[in-house]
């Protein structure tokens, strides 16, 4: 049974076509990535996924149910949760704060719970916070628990920001970028903390990256966009070599020698 | 005990206020004021979940109180007062104005809330300086719609809330509106508080920093949105019928643009996202007018150049985003802290 499954999307931004007939399904359990040229339109199907655009065309399927016209936050919910290719933490609240924030959609208590300072109030604020701990503590972040995340250095931003997506207790984390604007020994502690909460919650995970180290190192299968097409899909190995996508990478043998790598 | 030390001291304050009231220890112009007080406390704090906690710009704050000014008026003087606009009182008597006074209240707030709708469906689409613009509307539309109706006054507004004062007088002689004020500020400061500390109602300040991140991770941004909107419309509400009451005569003229000024001025100069900020301040605005009276129509250049200098000097307001307790850690042990 398919855990995700994109079908025929085609996506318009007024008259230009971001994305044509795109189609992708994954398994449970599969480390999949999602690689092209600046501008293919990965961003776009990660939004698409997410709910955050609405597809002009196709069927977005996530346990076999139709999620293409449901609110990003319902989406979150049925558990896909995903971070952001520059940071979006809410930097006036704690670390803390921000994992608990995450989990609004199992709050269990409404705001006149809140207000009346209810039994159930606390009892699931208790259980919120522990939530939160628990993630942070398995992740190494529990000293960061009361730092504002802006204060935090990048690589432990992303760490936090990975934490927050796990609060949302997914069976899918996509991951857009995760290692932009890392240096090497970052991007080492990265592939391992992904490799690392991939078995602990038993996730699959569906990354978009540009640092080909953690492409490679990391991905099963490899998914080539470029102008919102897929132009090859397969494992590391046989994308290294595929002609189309040594072509959009680096571009035709007549074109600039400057072009996009 | 300890958790509610601060209730206790709040009680006490109240107990010794009403005793003054009571014992006209202090002039009426000095109780109207610390009426205003009361009333401007819930005001800005009201306005505060909105400007400051959840980062849009309301600039039609006035146009709710209104709202709540003019149900809460006509629900009062239709069921306890007989008077040529409304006819005979449609209830039993006067003497139940009692109790049904804080109901009436919380109808006017619920009414404010409602009118809240205006405000909060469109902010699901849109926000910042468009959404600015909405709130101006919708504070223009209530008054031109009063302005309209000529069976509540029209634009002449309209008179006669002192039966309702001196009926629940008539029956016990106490300071009651002083009393309904200081209940109704102290339970929307509790409310506010209590909602913006629950990670249900940080979603507010989520939505502040980041509404797209608040949306995809699981925040209900419309909900927490309406919810946001509702609850301080309506604290404007209750305040708005309290201050109807307090003056004993209302008009559309009063709650214009200058009176969301007024408030927007009070939420600013007391700090965005602290709601100690918007009581103290409230406090300092309202004695401030009162003192720089005798200037007349001076106190209009002279409090807008204050602005100025506050948002040269101190753009974050007294307190900024700290709460009392924050600068003042002693003050921790009268409120209860959560420790989870």
């Amino acid at each position: 049974m398919p855990l995700l499954e994109l079908k025929q999307i085609n996506h318009f931004f007024g008259g230009l076509q971001a994305v044509y007939n795109f189609n992708l399904t994954i398994e449970p359990g599969e480390l999949i990535g999602l690689i092209g040229p600046n501008g293919a339109g990965k961003t776009t199907i990660f939004n698409l996924v997410s709910g955050f655009y609405k597809p002009t065309q196709g069927d977005i399927l996530f346990h076999e149910k139709s999620i293409t016209h449901l609110k990003p936050h319902q989406v979150t919910s049925l558990g896909l949760a995903r971070t952001f290719q520059n940071i979006r933490m809410w930097n006036s609240m704690t670390v803390l704060e921000n994992l608990c924030i995450s989990q609004h959609y199992r709050m269990g208590y409404s705001f006149m719970d809140a207000i009346f300072s209810t039994k159930t109030y606390h009892e699931h604020e208790k259980a919120v916070v522990k939530q939160a701990m628990e993630i942070l503590e398995s992740l190494g972040l529990s000293e960061a628990a009361n730092e504002y995340p802006k204060n935090l250095p990048y690589g432990l931003q992303r760490r936090v920001e990975i934490g927050r997506a796990l609060t949302i207790k997914p069976s899918l984390l996509l991951l857009d970028e995760p290692a932009a604007g890392m240096n090497p020994s970052d991007i080492d502690r990265l592939i391992e903390l992904i490799r690392w909460i991939r078995e602990q919650f038993h996730l699959t995970i569906w990354l978009i990256e540009h640092q080909m180290k953690v492409v490679m190192s990391l991905c099963e299968r490899l998914c080539v966009l470029d102008f919102g097409q897929i132009i090859a899909e397969g494992s590391p190995s046989d994308i290294k070599n595929n002609p189309r996508v040594i072509k959009a990478y680096l571009g035709d043998e007549e074109a600039d020698d400057n072009a996009e790598n | 005990m300890r958790h509610h030390l601060s209730l206790i001291v709040y009680l006490a304050i109240c107990l010794l206020i009403i005793v003054i009231f009571q014992q006209s220890w202090l002039n009426a112009y000095i109780q109207i004021v610390m009426m205003f007080i009361g009333i401007n406390i819930m005001l800005s704090s009201s306005l505060n979940l909105i400007n400051g906690y959840m980062g849009e710009f309301s600039c039609g704050h006035a146009g709710f109180m209104a709202v709540g000014a003019y149900a809460a008026s006509l629900l009062n003087m239709g069921l306890f007062t007989t008077s040529s606009i409304f006819g005979h009182s449609l209830f039993i008597g006067p003497q139940y104005s009692v109790f049904l006074f804080p109901v009436t209240l919380i109808v006017a707030g619920f009414c404010a809330a409602l009118v809240g709708l205006l405000v909060a469906v469109p902010s699901f689409r849109t926000r910042g300086d468009y959404l600015a613009i909405i709130t101006l509307a919708v504070n223009y539309i209530v008054k031109s719609s009063i302005e309209n109706i000529q069976e509540i006054g029209g634009a002449r507004g309209f008179m006669g809330m002192r039966q309702v004062v001196n009926a629940m007088n008539n029956v016990i002689n106490i300071p009651w509106l002083m009393i309904w004020i200081l209940a109704f500020a102290g339970i929307s400061i509790v409310a506010l508080k209590r909602f913006v500390g629950s990670t249900y109602g940080k979603g507010v300040i989520a939505i502040r920093d980041d509404e797209i991140a608040a949306e995809i991770m699981s925040v209900n941004t419309q909900r927490v949105k309406l919810i946001a909107f509702m609850l301080s419309s309506g604290i404007a509400g209750i305040a708005g019928g309290l201050f109807a009451h307090v003056i004993g005569y209302i008009n559309p003229g009063t709650f214009t643009i200058m009176k969301s000024t007024e408030i927007m001025v009070m939420v600013y100069l007391g700090g965005m996202g602290s709601l100690s900020g918007s009581v103290l301040s409230a406090i300092l605005f309202t004695v401030m007018l009162e003192f720089l009276r005798p200037l007349q129509l001076f106190k209009w250049v002279l409090i807008p150049l204050l602005l100025i200098i506050l948002m040269l000097f101190r753009p974050e307001g007294l307190m900024g985003n700290r709460e009392l307790s924050d600068v003042f850690p002693g003050l921790r042990r009268f409120f209860p802290s959560k420790e989870y």
